[in-house]
């Protein structure tokens, strides 16, 4: 219960700390936020033009590629970007921490929020895609009534993200490896998520990588999020229920372990 | 209800030789037996209670564990031993400026900072023409505070936490920012605090200062208290032990 009082008197934190990041984190570009729409935008079609032609056949079997390619980036760049500006968060603000009280949870929170909100927005490019696969007509996407369910798992990987972020700023503190090990981490993760190839087209005779991708929280979530936006489909019930076990179960762990160290951050900075 | 009451407390510190930061070296540290922490004790069985109103001055020689204590008793530090209670907002000024963003403007930095201890968008709103003002940062105020010298940094600091009308107040050697005008501006708008009843924690190498501000005084000497009283008595008593070192 004080944990609950103690968040509600420091709301206003939480939201300058995100109001913060978002505003200095395209000030003194010329082309300020529009980098959020841009940035993917440019991406996504350096990657359909390699993946797609260059390096062949990993479109095959995809009903819309680029749709297929984006949705994966943008989910995968939010989940990468935020977990590592959370890791950072606490020792980044180490010149606060030892000098005034404030509830430590609320930065390694408010930068997976900002990460998100930019997230939300680069959503946009998304939208653009998909209309114009629909006046285009050529390989249109399938938009049905399932599209609404979409929300589902952008919040799911939300919650993930919240988790891995606050075990990630805790072991930060007392070992700045973390940041190179999670870097190496995260690469490992582009490819075992299904961002630009399909888990249908790999053939899988390899188990280990089988297990490895069946694991993989990402997996379930970007399979889920194309069946609503692209496929028209209902997802996989199986994906909705081990991705959310799995980032509620990542939440609890992360609580309970920034709870138990958070007193010993300042003697570590 | 005492302002501020500190019961049994102690703070012990491991003091590495070394510090491990990394988990190669941690590990064989772990394994040779070589991970030896020393037991410091910056503070040692602390009682003291501050009533509300009372504006006690901390004296003590470099070391000797006065910044701990405040640290302790603003809530950074979280206390090896015994409690801390503290009764109603408080207003660390441990350093001021410390939660400032450097590439934030002055504008932008008045809320964060104001956030940074508690406060409403709303109502730093209110108070943002008195924190300008006072800080007599009118034409800077649009500028990233990376620009700033220290001096500006300390008094738009100083004006942030001054004018949220905490309930208890610690000072730690703040009042010797900027120049002589801006002290003896700062020190009569700590003045004005006091008569509005705020309880003040105040820590100084000045006994001038502490004679000026103060009504109470503690003495700490590695770690304890070794003397507490009016504020008159402890600052002779202070003066003996300086001339005596």
């Amino acid at each position: 219960m004080k944990w609950l009082h103690n968040l509600y008197r420091y709301r206003y934190l939480l939201y300058e700390i995100v109001r913060k990041n978002i505003k200095l984190q395209y000030r003194d570009s010329v082309l300020g936020i529009l980098w959020t729409f841009l940035q993917p935008l440019m991406t996504t079609i350096i990657l359909v033009v390699v993946f797609g032609n260059v390096f062949g056949k990993s479109n095959a079997g995809i009903i819309n590629y680029p749709i297929y390619l984006l949705c994966g980036r943008l989910l995968y760049e939010f989940y990468s970007q935020s977990t590592k500006r959370a890791m950072r968060s606490i020792r980044n603000s180490a010149s606060v921490i030892k000098k005034v009280y404030v509830p430590k949870y609320i930065y390694p929170i408010a930068n997976v929020i900002s990460n998100f909100v930019t997230f939300l927005i680069s959503l946009s490019v998304l939208l653009c895609f998909i209309v114009f696969f629909l006046i285009v007509g050529e390989n249109p996407p399938h938009i049905t009534l399932y599209a609404l369910l979409a929300p589902v798992p952008v919040i799911i990987l939300f919650i993930l993200a919240v988790g891995v972020g606050l075990i990630l700023s805790t072991m930060d503190v007392f070992f700045k490896d973390t940041d190179y090990l999670y870097e190496v981490f995260c690469l490992l993760l582009f490819y075992l998520t299904p961002i630009f190839y399909k888990v249908e087209s790999l053939g899988m005779k390899n188990e280990v990588f089988k297990v490895m991708l069946m694991a993989n929280p990402l997996y379930s979530i970007t399979e889920m999020f194309r069946c609503c936006v692209l496929y028209g489909k209902m997802f996989n019930i199986h994906h909705l229920l081990y991705s959310f076990g799995f980032s509620v179960a990542t939440v609890l762990l992360g609580s309970l372990v920034f709870y138990k160290k958070q007193d010993k951050f300042i003697l570590h900075m | 209800m005492a302002a501020v009451e500190v019961k049994n407390m102690s703070m012990m510190f491991n003091l590495n030789k070394e510090k491990v930061d990394n988990l190669k070296e941690y590990f064989i540290k772990l394994v040779t037996g070589k991970l030896r922490f020393n037991e410091f004790w910056a503070l040692r069985d602390i009682n003291l209670t501050v009533e509300k109103g009372d504006r006690v001055g901390i004296l003590g020689f470099n070391g000797a564990g006065k910044s701990t204590l405040l640290k302790v008793i603003a809530g950074v530090l979280k206390p090896t031993e015994g409690t801390v209670k503290v009764d109603g907002v408080i207003a660390p000024m441990l350093e001021l400026g410390a939660g400032f963003d450097l590439n934030y403007s002055g504008k932008e930095n008045i809320f964060l900072y104001g956030a940074t201890m508690g406060y409403s968008r709303k109502y730093i709103k209110e108070k943002y023409d008195e924190i300008v003002e006072f800080s007599e940062l009118k034409d800077f105020i649009d500028v990233p505070v990376k620009n700033y010298s220290s001096g500006m940094r300390a008094r738009l600091g100083f004006a942030i936490a001054s004018a949220v009308e905490p309930e208890v107040l610690i000072l730690d050697e703040v009042l010797s920012v900027g120049d002589a005008k801006f002290r003896k501006k700062s020190e009569n708008k700590i003045r004005s605090m006091f008569d509005k009843g705020v309880t003040v924690l105040f820590v100084s190498h000045s006994v001038d200062q502490v004679l000026n501000i103060c009504n109470k005084a503690v003495v700490l000497d590695k770690g304890r208290i070794i003397a507490s009283g009016s504020a008159q008595e402890i600052c002779e008593q202070y003066n003996d032990m300086v001339k005596g070192k």
